[in-house]
């Protein structure tokens, strides 16, 4: 555990708080509505601006809660540096194009859908965020799926941009499933159901399952350990410079 | 909330192609139900420039309203605290929503918000030219909250009771959902105000800089307004333009005063004959010179439009393409209940 | 053009268990699965409904433009549909 936050509050509920995990999870919904947030005046449609807002808006809610659980929420975000962010990759790659993001969705809310309908149901300290969490997800899962349904069998044009952007994607879904400290699951069985759901959806849109590797030397794991890929950096810095700039003020 | 349903399904041959005999009793009835302040409808019988107006007007209102999410979306990725980060977004996507709203209500008139779009990125239709101004730092974001919302609602609550039902059904909705936008802007300044001497700094130089493009979002004096008389007889408008802005000032100074912050007005005093605020006079050079397309951010807000649009084509391509494919035709499914 | 155009949908909102739907407005969406997202999106973001209709607006059949033409106008002489059109004794409970 290398953060910056304070270590975990002593326990009131019935279980301790394992920082670590709090740090992961909320950290890849905080990066993710980060980059959600960047459509905000550039989606394809206007019912979309509003549907991806509504997406981010619910990541961000669950950053809050989960942040907090692991200490001050706006020190945790806008005080750590680079290394000490335990996202996944997946969830800090640029936006690219429509195509991008949705694959990036499709993925992500696959993952998070299992994983947190497995923390809802156990009586660790995630239980009850994951339990509220896990109906957002759905839905969030949702969108992406009628998104990759339309977008695979929609034009030939949309086709090839949505199987570009999975194949892009897929080196980043391998990490998903490295255990991460302080969560109970079956992160083996965790993995075997995302391929099984992500298989389906990519079939029904007539596009094809990737086949590259599902990891890369530089990918496997490495978010959690608080390795990023470069256009981070670059999030970060924009993402905090405003509170940096202003040491101690209040908002 | 609009029913562009009842336009189109009825076609316009039955209400829109008035014999010449038929013509005055339309025109009696009309006349009448706005007297008696009755709601018209979208099937109703209409003048021809009561259409048009209301059209252009509502068109502008929408526009606005998505043309409006660039300078607050500006400041999303760099909001400096979760709570104001969530706030600031929620209100972005209320700004889509009350787009759709009113692009809803446009369409009763029969006009697709294809053709709208394509007018404002064509530059054939306005939007508020208050969005032609930057955001240059984050009390901007808070500015425009208190004043900029401020001065929308001021206008908008009269909308409520507009003479075309759709128009004042959906600005029902809009004003209570923009409740939260002035108060949130307005509660952003007093942390700034009552935070450290740069952010107090930060906070005065936003409101210097708005303080006169909220006034001129009322629109030019009375005696040059080129809509106004006919507007206010059709019920489409409740209220003059000066009427409004003085209604503005005289609310924002007290509010000013709480934020202890001050309105970059040497003129701004109390005048108690008139138990009003008189105030400075407005530079209408500037307001006209923005409308015109030379504001600061006149190039660049139409240009993020028009490239959001053109960039997601093959999206909305996508989407009707597979619609096709699967329903037989889009929009050729029953209703869809749940 | 046209091929990126997405038809209208009318939205139904039911805001409550027991309370029928009632129209909330419209919105574009490219097929019915969307049209229902959408509205949830739009017009339930702040806990309106629990319940939504879509429609497209081209299915639906409306009575004619003049809201007080002779569909509407007989009903309004009948006076005896109504309960009040009864005088009843003072004193008479339960009726």
């Amino acid at each position: 555990m290398t953060a910056t936050g304070p270590a975990a509050r002593p326990a009131t509920g019935p279980a301790p708080v394992p920082v670590t995990a709090a740090l992961a999870l909320g950290d890849d919904a905080l990066v993710l509505s980060h980059r959600l947030g960047e459509w905000a005046g550039h989606a394809p449609v206007l019912e979309e601006e509003v549907a991806l807002a509504n997406i981010a808006l619910d990541l961000l809610g669950q950053a809050r809660v989960l942040l907090s659980l692991a200490g001050d929420e706006d020190e945790l975000a806008y005080l750590r540096e680079e290394r000490a962010f335990r996202n996944l990759q997946l969830v800090e790659q640029p936006n690219g194009d429509f195509a991008h993001t949705i694959a990036r969705q499709l993925y992500f809310s696959t993952y998070q859908q299992l994983l947190y309908a497995e923390l809802a149901t156990g009586d660790g300290a995630f239980a009850p965020l994951a339990a509220k969490a896990v109906k957002e997800v759905a839905y969030h899962r949702d969108h992406a799926e009628q998104w990759t349904l339309r977008l695979g069998d929609g034009t030939d044009t949309s086709h090839e941009r949505m199987r570009r952007a999975c194949d892009a994607l897929w080196r980043f879904t391998g990490e998903m499933f490295q255990p991460v400290e302080g969560l109970t699951a079956d992160w083996a069985r965790l993995e075997e159901s995302w391929l099984e759901s992500v298989t389906d959806v990519l079939g029904r849109a007539t596009l094809p399952v990737p086949q590259g590797p599902r990891t890369g030397a530089w990918s496997a794991g490495a978010g959690r350990q608080g390795v990023h890929t470069e256009p981070f950096g670059r999030m970060l810095a924009e993402m905090q410079h405003l509170h940096r700039s202003h040491p101690g003020a209040s908002w | 909330m609009a029913t562009a349903a009842a336009q189109r399904t009825a076609g316009t041959e039955a209400d829109g192609t008035p014999d010449t005999a038929g013509t005055t009793d339309h025109q009696r009835a009309f006349d009448a139900a706005v007297a008696a302040d009755e709601r018209i409808e979208p099937r109703d019988w209409m003048p021809d420039a009561y259409r048009a107006t209301l059209v252009r007007q509502i068109a502008q209102h929408a526009h606005s309203e998505i043309i409006g999410m660039q300078p607050e979306a500006n400041w999303i990725t760099r909001a400096p605290s979760l709570r104001r980060k969530a706030i600031l977004m929620a209100k972005v996507q209320d700004e889509a929503g009350h787009g759709l709203y009113l692009y809803s209500a446009a369409e009763t008139l029969g006009t697709s918000r294809d053709e709208l779009l394509d007018k404002l990125h064509s530059g054939r239709q306005k939007y508020s030219s208050i969005f032609n101004y930057p955001t240059l730092t984050w009390a901007d974001v808070g500015a425009i909250g208190w004043l900029v919302d401020g001065a929308a609602i001021t206008n908008q609550v009269p909308l409520c009771r507009c003479s075309y039902g759709p128009y004042a059904r959906a600005m029902v909705r809009i004003c209570k959902e923009e409740s939260f936008h002035q108060r949130q802007g307005y509660e952003l300044l007093l942390a700034l105000g009552k935070g450290t001497p740069e952010q107090h700094a930060m906070a005065q130089d936003a409101v210097n800089r708005w303080w006169w493009p909220s006034l001129m979002m009322f629109g030019p004096p009375d005696d040059e307004s080129q809509h106004s008389a006919q507007s206010m007889e059709w019920k489409i408008k409740r209220h003059s333009n000066d009427e409004l802005r003085q209604r503005f000032v005289d609310i924002c100074v007290p509010q000013a005063e709480s934020l202890g912050l001050t309105l970059p007005d040497p003129e701004l005093r109390w005048n108690e004959e008139r138990g009003h605020y008189d105030f400075g006079p407005i530079d209408w050079t500037e307001f006209w010179e923005v409308l015109k397309g030379n504001g600061p951010c006149n190039e660049q807000r139409i240009t993020q439009r028009r490239r959001a649009h053109d960039e997601g084509a093959w999206v909305r391509e996508a989407a009707a393409a597979h619609a096709a494919k699967h329903t037989g035709g889009a929009g050729g499914t029953g209703a869809t209940r749940a | 053009m046209s091929t990126t155009d997405w038809p209208l949908w009318e939205v139904f909102v039911r805001s409550r268990r027991g309370l029928s739907h009632t129209h909330a407005g419209s919105l574009h969406a490219p097929d019915a699965e969307m049209a229902l997202r959408n509205a949830r999106d739009l017009y339930t973001r702040r806990g309106e409904g629990v319940s939504i209709w879509v429609v497209p607006a081209a299915s639906i059949t409306a009575s004619s433009p003049d809201e007080k033409d002779p569909f509407f106008e007989p009903a309004a002489d009948k006076p005896y549909r109504h309960p009040t059109f009864y005088e009843i004794p003072e004193g008479v409970k339960h009726l």
